[in-house]
């Protein structure tokens, strides 16, 4: 019984602000505040954004998580904590960071901007950046821990039939910890939706072109709190389009 | 049908407590089993000539080729050994089917999807299995699964085939069937097949030849029929049933045992602790006290028997408990029961002694 | 018979109890404390003044909040604990007015808007028409604050129709972003070129197209010291608080 009621403190502190939110909400005049460009805008740029983050974010955190949690390779415990370090870090901080590293009199992004003339910042690679940046880690430590917890007698014997590393990663270990993978990259995925910090430091606010959802929800706070509630009702309801039928199914097995 | 040489494996690694040393050679077309007690090293040999361990000395040659040498630091990866390998508890990867799981290895190798399910459609068939290609590893029994597991590994048609404790994982009935059968899908396979177990009867059916090892040392090796005839330790004496007792020396050949009984040994003894080791064959059940040659003799009394076709095992109590195997007909002229007191004979020669 | 969840909920209870106990205007010690809140580009102004006052009078304690002017408005209808109000425009301070929410406000400085580049001009910038030239990497003030929003008056005073590549939430993190370099130039406040002399240039705007900002105060009505803060906004008015203001180079009001 104790545990009922702790639990449900829980679901009741997380639940009220959004019934806040949805008695606030101007339903009356939400259609045409929906269709103003700057909600479609913001939408697809959140969305396309990261979606871009949690492909990149696979592309390099799953290897990654591979090594840290197969490999014997010396110096596995510093790229772990180095991994954390974005959970860590306030996401401005880690804005400020990569325009130390990548904006125009950047580290590595002055070179390559003098060499070809591309810039990260204020564009949507940008937002793509930042956004991987405080998602991966997420991502990375979900599978690591989902391929420390799987049988690795399994790529034993993948191995003994004549696959290479590629092939068992793709055809053996994957798929054993396809829970994992489906947890960490949905983590990774709402991660990137929400984030702000980083974008704004790093990336900019522009209109159809960095203004991500928060970033716009943000601002409107400022002028125009009807739109503000507007766009938050918008973004809560991608979130639990993309997060709710992903329930049980592939979360456990 | 032996060939020649295939596997040349001298090996040298530790793990942990265990050193392994030992020199294992397997010829084309023979099984040689790897017996010995839990923690001897047999699973460690087979690691190491897969390759999913590295040796620490010594050389592997497989078919003249060098997989594994230390002093030259050559290692070829495992993936690339040729070797193949079923595990105890098969490892079928256990989202694919049957069929996929035995077309992996062909599909890992480069063969195209259609040409490999072909393949593993067949051998499938060869080992009575057609009809669970379509099923999911845990929806097949314990016999299927590892006959599906042996599949597997013969469909990339390695010259090394491995198998570590394959019956192990099976319950008393189905072993006995899948022991058979492996026997026969053993001898149709070419190449060279090097088994660890623990069980000296899959050592006895399966093997053409046996090497024991204790301790990561080879014991002994040879023959099955020969190395159970004369085990030359206590573990091979106790794994193929031989009756073992424990004495002390008391004359040049005469052991007295705890229970204050003697026993004559025809060759000079080993040393002043020793433990005797008699055949139940050549245990002799008799009515009265036998007269005549043998020098041992005692009454005992029956606690058990156990009839196995037409040999009974006669489990005996007494001064000297042993237990006997003698012939049905003789367990009904005796009128044995249990419980019923009886004279029993064994020669000296039939009795061998270690030192203790 | 305690049950432990039903003390911890009392304990917790408690707790939340006491924090409006804690935030009266007078301390233990005998301290008298007033929170300003004060526009983001009057951030150094108050400091400063803050300071002065507090060195003139020992027993004093003065606490800030700086944000957007509009975010500010919204604490204070919400029932933020604010003694004083700063606006950078009048529109926020008339809304506060409107409702009652604080008492007559008086201007105590006046701004005009710059254009600033990093130190040295690397860009060339000269004027506001360069604003509307892709090939320069400029920032503006997001419309929603006043800074941003003046921009534009400026820009449509001039027949400009700039193309910035972003946005920045607020002037502050505009002028950052210019003195690091990531951006050719920006529209922050005079005062804002003055601050952060070492880094920056500034680029005079011409009357004719400049936009005088005027930056109200006003005591709030729900204050906790009214005479404190009327002394605070007195010093400000006067000719020592005035010499500050002019020194950071505020005009007059």
């Amino acid at each position: 019984m104790p545990l009922l009621v702790a639990a449900a403190t829980g679901v009741a502190f997380l639940l009220v602000p959004f019934l806040a939110l949805a008695q606030r909400a101007p339903w009356s005049d939400l259609p045409s505040l929906l269709r103003d460009p700057i909600v479609s805008d913001a939408l697809r740029l959140s969305v396309v954004s990261a979606t871009l983050a949690t492909l990149v974010a696979c592309a390099v955190g799953i290897p990654l998580a591979w090594v840290l949690a197969r490999s014997d390779l010396p110096g596995r415990s510093v790229v772990r904590a180095m991994v954390t370090l974005p959970m860590v870090l306030p996401p401005v901080v880690g804005g400020a960071a990569l325009l130390f590293a990548f904006g125009r009199r950047g580290l590595v992004g002055g070179p390559l901007y003098d060499g070809t003339g591309f810039l990260l910042p204020f564009s949507i690679w940008g937002v793509v950046a930042a956004n991987t940046f405080v998602a991966l880690p997420f991502l990375v430590l979900t599978v690591e821990s989902g391929l420390r917890a799987a049988d690795p007698r399994f790529e034993d014997a993948a191995a003994t039939l004549g696959a290479s590393r590629w092939t068992i990663l793709r055809r053996v270990t994957l798929p054993n910890v396809m829970p994992s993978l489906v947890a960490g990259a949905v983590l990774c995925w709402a991660r990137a939706l929400g984030e702000f910090g980083a974008t704004v430091t790093f990336a900019g606010n522009l209109q159809g072109r960095t203004q991500t959802m928060p970033l716009a929800v943000f601002l409107a706070l400022e002028s125009d709190r009807e739109a503000a509630i507007a766009l938050s009702l918008v973004l809560i309801a991608v979130s639990l389009v993309v997060l709710v039928p992903l329930r049980d199914r592939w979360w456990g097995r | 049908m032996v060939g020649s040489l295939m596997l040349a494996a001298d090996l040298d690694v530790t793990i942990g407590p265990l050193h392994l040393d030992a020199a294992l050679r397997v010829d084309d077309g023979e099984v040689v089993a790897l017996l010995g007690p839990n923690g001897a090293g047999k699973t460690t040999a087979l690691r190491t000539i897969a390759g999913l361990l590295a040796l620490d000395g010594g050389c592997i040659v497989l078919d003249g080729r060098v997989l594994d040498e230390p002093s030259s630091r050559t290692f070829v990866p495992t993936a690339q050994r040729h070797v193949g390998f079923v595990f105890q508890d098969h490892l079928l990867f256990p989202r694919m089917t049957a069929l996929d799981n035995v077309a992996f290895g062909l599909r890992a190798q480069g063969t195209g999807r259609a040409e490999s399910a072909t393949a593993a459609h067949a051998w499938l068939e060869r080992l009575g299995l057609a009809a669970v290609a379509g099923t999911k590893p845990d929806a097949l029994s314990g016999g299927q699964a590892q006959r599906v597991a042996l599949a597997r590994a013969l469909a990339t048609e390695p010259r090394l085939l491995l198998l570590d404790e394959p019956l192990a994982a099976l319950d008393a009935s189905t072993r006995v069937q899948v022991r058979t059968e492996l026997r026969r899908h053993l001898a149709t396979f070419g190449g060279a097949r090097l088994l660890v177990t623990h069980d000296p009867v899959d050592a006895l059916v399966l093997a053409d030849r046996l090497v024991i090892i204790e301790d990561g040392r080879i014991a002994q090796q040879g023959l099955p029929a020969h190395v159970t005839a004369h085990p030359a330790s206590r573990y091979v004496a106790e794994l193929v049933g031989i009756n073992l007792l424990h004495g002390d020396a008391s004359g040049e050949r005469t052991v007295r045992l705890a229970s204050g009984a003697e026993l004559t040994v025809a060759d000079p003894l080993p040393g002043a602790t020793v433990a005797v080791a008699i055949r139940p064959q050549a245990l002799a059940l008799h009515r009265h006290r036998p007269d005549g040659s043998p020098r041992n003799a005692w009454e005992g009394v029956v606690s058990d028997i156990e009839a196995d076709r037409d040999r009974v095992r006669v489990t005996l109590s007494g001064p000297v408990p042993v237990t006997a195997e003698v012939t049905a007909a003789a367990v009904a002229d005796l009128e044995l029961v249990p419980g019923a007191a009886v004279w029993v004979s064994v020669k000296a020669v039939d009795l061998t002694t270690y030192l203790d | 018979m305690t049950n432990p969840v039903r003390l911890l909920a009392s304990v917790l209870v408690l707790a939340v109890l006491a924090v409006p106990l804690a935030g009266c205007g007078r301390d233990d010690d005998g301290v008298r404390a007033i929170t300003v809140f004060g526009a983001a580009s009057l951030t150094d102004a108050l400091t400063e003044l803050g300071h002065a006052f507090e060195a003139a009078n020992p027993d004093v304690r003065i606490e800030f909040s700086f944000a957007g002017s509009s975010s500010l408005r919204e604490q204070i209808l919400a029932g933020a604990p604010a003694d004083v109000f700063a606006s950078a425009n009048e529109e926020n301070m008339d809304l506060l007015v409107e409702v009652g929410a604080v008492r007559t406000p008086v201007d105590i400085a006046s701004n005009r808007l710059a254009i600033v580049v990093p130190d040295g001009n690397p860009a060339g910038v000269r004027s506001l028409d360069d604003f509307a030239d892709s090939s320069y990497l400029v920032g503006l003030c997001a419309v929603e604050v006043p800074c941003g929003d003046f921009a534009r008056q400026a820009f449509a005073r001039a027949g400009v129709e700039p193309a910035p590549d972003t946005e920045e939430p607020d002037v502050r993190s505009l002028l950052t972003k210019v003195a690091a370099g990531d951006l050719d130039a920006g529209i922050v406040y005079e005062t804002d070129v003055r601050t952060a002399d070492a880094t920056v240039d500034g680029i005079e705007i011409p009357a004719a197209e400049n936009v005088v900002v005027t930056y109200p105060i006003a005591v709030v009505t729900g204050s906790g010291d009214v005479t404190l803060a009327e002394e605070f906004v007195a010093f400000i008015l006067s000719p020592e608080g005035f010499g500050i203001l002019r020194r950071l180079g505020f005009g007059s009001p």
